[in-house]
């Protein structure tokens, strides 16, 4: 499976996170199992001249496209020019060239949050006019339209994440390859459900804290951070706490809140990022399948059965009262 | 003759670069550097909660995600009155120094020296070795760096939960106390990174490396793929090649409590004086921005959405005191004072970035295990958060590329202004009001060019030397 990997309103950091793959390094998990690249940014040896060439031949045809990996959002503006960026060397916007060999492609794939729904480049009263491919935040009918289907039949395949993790990116490349992601696949918002399918609490290093709502006050205290600190581990999906990152990391075991990055618009939450907002006291944004009420009647029950070694740790800088060992107590 | 040359999609560089190029009798009489790419950073961080740049700041850039956070929380401290714990800013110097440390790696094995395996150069004694050593993507110096810069993350990985886009870097320290394990862990990932990095890159020792004094040592280094870029570097005189303004500048890396690791000041035939942060402007007479030349402090960021002429990039022009300066490991280790550096700085060669960058890669080896070594398990990480306030505040920190500066107001509980002069915003600005050209336009002025060339390969050579960081750049 060949593919051409263009990156346009973001950051990078797709590629970057990519590049960290592990157990064989990229290369070599990609080109074991057949993935080769027409051209990356970051990576191929062309430049210039050459990838214009290699441009004009698959808008034309004349090379035929197995995959189209788009990083970063696109940008529409200004007054929909998509002049925000022209790609260099063209003289021609990428808006307009994703649009031109979106349709030539086998797969389209959105590699990162950005690409799928419009992500952090659209935050903040969205100064670009930035837009993922298929999606306009929450919107179906992003630069592509919203019917949007590739050569393949598939909408584009969104692997939501800022970054995204390795293994998404790698693993879904893998399956298209080895032609076993269909539509049943993929979740209401385009993501593979190989990783959309779990949420980012499970497995979470704070879910003892969590039982107990035993809650982290400042982002220094080890206990869980729904109640104060804007944690949306329960409803956000991800396997980033039983797949960790870089070796054995996650955000909120880097004792950081999880924002719902997979999640379209998840840049502009409506509050400080790292700040729960609360309705007369109570954290909104629950569980999203779970009766608020039981929710609430549990939570004050097992506050009110916190044991002393979990409310202390909850407001510590690290374990400060150990487990007691059975027959030690 | 005189030919004109757009050269771009720019790869192998951060980001999308266009340049254009005039050619008069096979040299490059003048250059333009374009960023082309507008997202518009500060302009959504207008009205946000204080905190919230350190969420959106770092996704300004994917490989320089750390600097951006680290200025961030710099800018944070310094407009509410608040300082990083000792340990805490230990900590926060090894999430970025290892960043810097793969930025380098990457920069060389992906980005630099593959150019050298292009079919141009077939014929030359060194061609095949840089063939089977540095072919894109396939060769044999390529897997050991790619696979010992992934385990360096593992670092970033457990003290900052993730890269990149961590969260961990606050204005009082990081969010993560490690314990005695995490220290250890870490000691351990870094020597299996360096056996890598000596094995491959140097062929022996970092230390002697980092202990050259003189360009003819360093020409006579004997190991790894330092020996064969010298060989390279000697056969196509790169160190005539792509001259800068050989004026640098640094602000100094890796604040700790006991002052920054590196010295902060101002490069000039030889002397260094005082970087004095206030003498910043950046000039937008070439880059599609409305208003007026400013402090950043005082600037603002209006694009044109008519990309009116004379303008031909997103990128403002920073000058200091009125002049271009260069920015990056070169000028970081001149403006320190190490001899090899300051040989190379006086050179300012394509050669000089590279050797100036190996430079680092060697001390910084030596710098993160003593980092690591003086993790202190029992010590606090970070302090209470700062309460927030109005006022003003600017956080300057070295990244890979160079220096890096966030300028923030506070009005009212949220932001009210949020200026960034980032590392390639430096290197590849536009020309000034007085039509001034930015350092790599500059550097490119009298590269050669073959007839049939339609991406001069020696302006590849010199465009890539710099390690230009374009989503930085405009951001």
């Amino acid at each position: 499976m060949n593919v051409l990997w263009l990156q346009s309103a973001g950051c990078g950091g797709c590629t970057m996170s990519l590049l960290c793959a592990e157990a064989p390094n990229v290369f070599d998990t990609l080109g074991d199992g057949g993935v080769s690249f027409l051209w990356h940014p970051s990576f191929s040896e062309a430049t210039g001249a050459e990838v214009l060439a290699l441009l004009g031949a698959l808008e034309s045809g004349e090379i035929p496209l197995d995959a189209l990996c788009f990083e970063g959002s696109v940008a529409t503006g200004p007054r929909g020019s998509g002049r925000y960026h022209m790609l260099a060397g063209s003289g021609r916007a990428m808006l307009d060239w994703v649009r031109a060999l979106a349709p030539r492609a086998r797969h389209v794939v959105a590699v990162g949050t950005c690409a799928a729904y419009g992500g952090v480049t659209a935050a903040g009263g969205n100064p670009t006019g930035a837009m993922g491919l298929q999606w306009d935040g929450r919107q179906k009918g992003g630069v592509l339209e919203g019917g949007f289907v590739s050569r393949a039949g598939l909408p584009v395949i969104n692997v939501a994440g800022c970054p995204t993790h390795p293994g998404w990116v790698t693993e879904t490349l893998l399956m298209l390859a080895d032609g076993t992601l269909g539509a049943q696949d993929l979740d209401g918002y385009g993501r593979p459900r190989f990783y959309a399918d779990h949420l980012v609490h499970h497995g979470c290093s704070k879910n003892e804290y969590y039982e107990y709502k035993a809650s982290a006050r400042a982002l220094c205290e080890i206990g869980c951070m729904m109640e104060h600190l804007g944690c949306v581990g329960t409803q956000a999906v991800g396997d980033c706490n039983t797949r960790p990152w870089n070796g054995q990391g996650s955000c909120t075991s880097g004792n950081y809140p999880c924002i719902a990055c997979t999640a379209p618009e998840f840049e502009e939450p409506g509050h400080a990022f790292t700040q729960t907002p609360t309705i007369a006291g109570i954290p909104v944004g629950l569980p999203s399948d779970m009766p608020k009420a039981w929710f609430m009647a549990l939570a004050s029950l097992s506050k009110a059965a916190t044991p002393k070694r979990i409310d202390v740790n909850a407001h510590s800088d690290r374990v400060r009262i150990a487990p007691a060992p059975r027959g030690q107590r | 003759m005189t030919r004109k040359l757009l050269v771009g999609p720019f790869n192998r560089v951060e980001g999308d670069l266009e340049i254009q190029l005039t050619v008069e009798d096979g040299r490059v009489s003048a250059a333009r550097a374009n960023s082309p790419l507008f997202r518009g950073f500060e302009m959504m961080l207008q009205g946000k909660p204080p905190s919230d740049a350190l969420t959106l700041t770092p996704r300004i850039c994917g490989i320089c995600s750390v600097s951006q956070s680290k200025a961030a929380a710099l800018a944070l401290g310094d407009a509410l009155g608040a300082w990083m714990l000792p340990q805490g800013a230990l900590a926060a110097a090894i999430l970025h120094g290892v960043e810097n440390l793969c930025d380098h790696l990457t920069h060389f094995a992906l980005f630099f020296m593959p150019d050298f395996a292009r079919p141009v150069y077939a014929g030359r004694g060194w061609h095949d070795r840089a063939v089977s050593r540095f072919t894109a993507t396939r060769g044999a110096a390529l897997r050991p760096i790619v696979e010992a810069r992934a385990q360096l993350f593992h670092i970033v990985g457990l003290l900052g939960g993730k890269w990149p886009h961590t969260l961990a870097i606050q204005p009082t320290g990081v969010t993560r106390a490690p314990d005695a394990r995490d220290r250890i862990r870490i000691q351990t990932t870094l020597r299996a990174a360096r056996r890598v990095i000596e094995r491959e890159l140097f062929g022996a020792a970092a230390e002697p490396f980092a202990a050259l004094q003189t360009v003819a040592a360093l020409e006579s280094w004997p190991g790894g793929d330092a020996a064969l870029f010298n060989e390279i570097s000697a056969d196509l005189r790169l160190d005539t090649l792509g001259v800068g303004p050989r004026r640098y500048l640094s602000c100094g890396a890796y604040p700790l409590d006991s002052g920054r690791v590196t010295a902060s000041g101002v490069w000039e035939n030889g002397a260094v004086s005082a970087f004095d942060p206030a003498a910043v402007q950046e000039d937008l007479s070439h880059a599609w921005m409305l208003g007026d030349a400013a402090h950043p402090a005082q600037g603002a960021t209006v694009p044109d959405e008519d990309m009116a002429g004379p303008a031909y990039s997103w990128c403002k022009a920073p000058r200091l005191a009125g002049r271009t300066v260069e920015v990056g490991a070169l000028a970081r280790q001149a403006v320190d004072g190490h001899p090899l550096a300051v040989a190379l700085a006086s050179e300012g060669s394509v050669r000089a970035r590279i050797g100036g960058r190996l430079l680092e890669v060697a001390r910084l080896l030596t710098w993160l295990d003593r980092w690591a070594a003086a993790l202190e398990p029992s010590a606090r990480f970070m302090g209470d958060a700062p309460a927030t306030a109005d006022g003003a505040g600017a956080g300057l920190v070295e990244a890979a590329r160079g220096t890096l500066g966030h300028w923030l107001r506070i009005e009212r509980g949220v932001i009210a202004s949020y200026q960034i002069v980032a590392p390639t915003t430096w290197n590849f600005s536009p020309r000034d009001a007085g039509g001034v050209p930015g350092p790599v336009e500059a550097a490119l002025v009298g590269c050669p060019v073959g007839d049939a060339e339609s991406t001069p390969v020696a302006v590849q050579h010199v465009v890539r030397s710099f390690d230009p960081c374009m989503v930085c750049t405009v951001h």
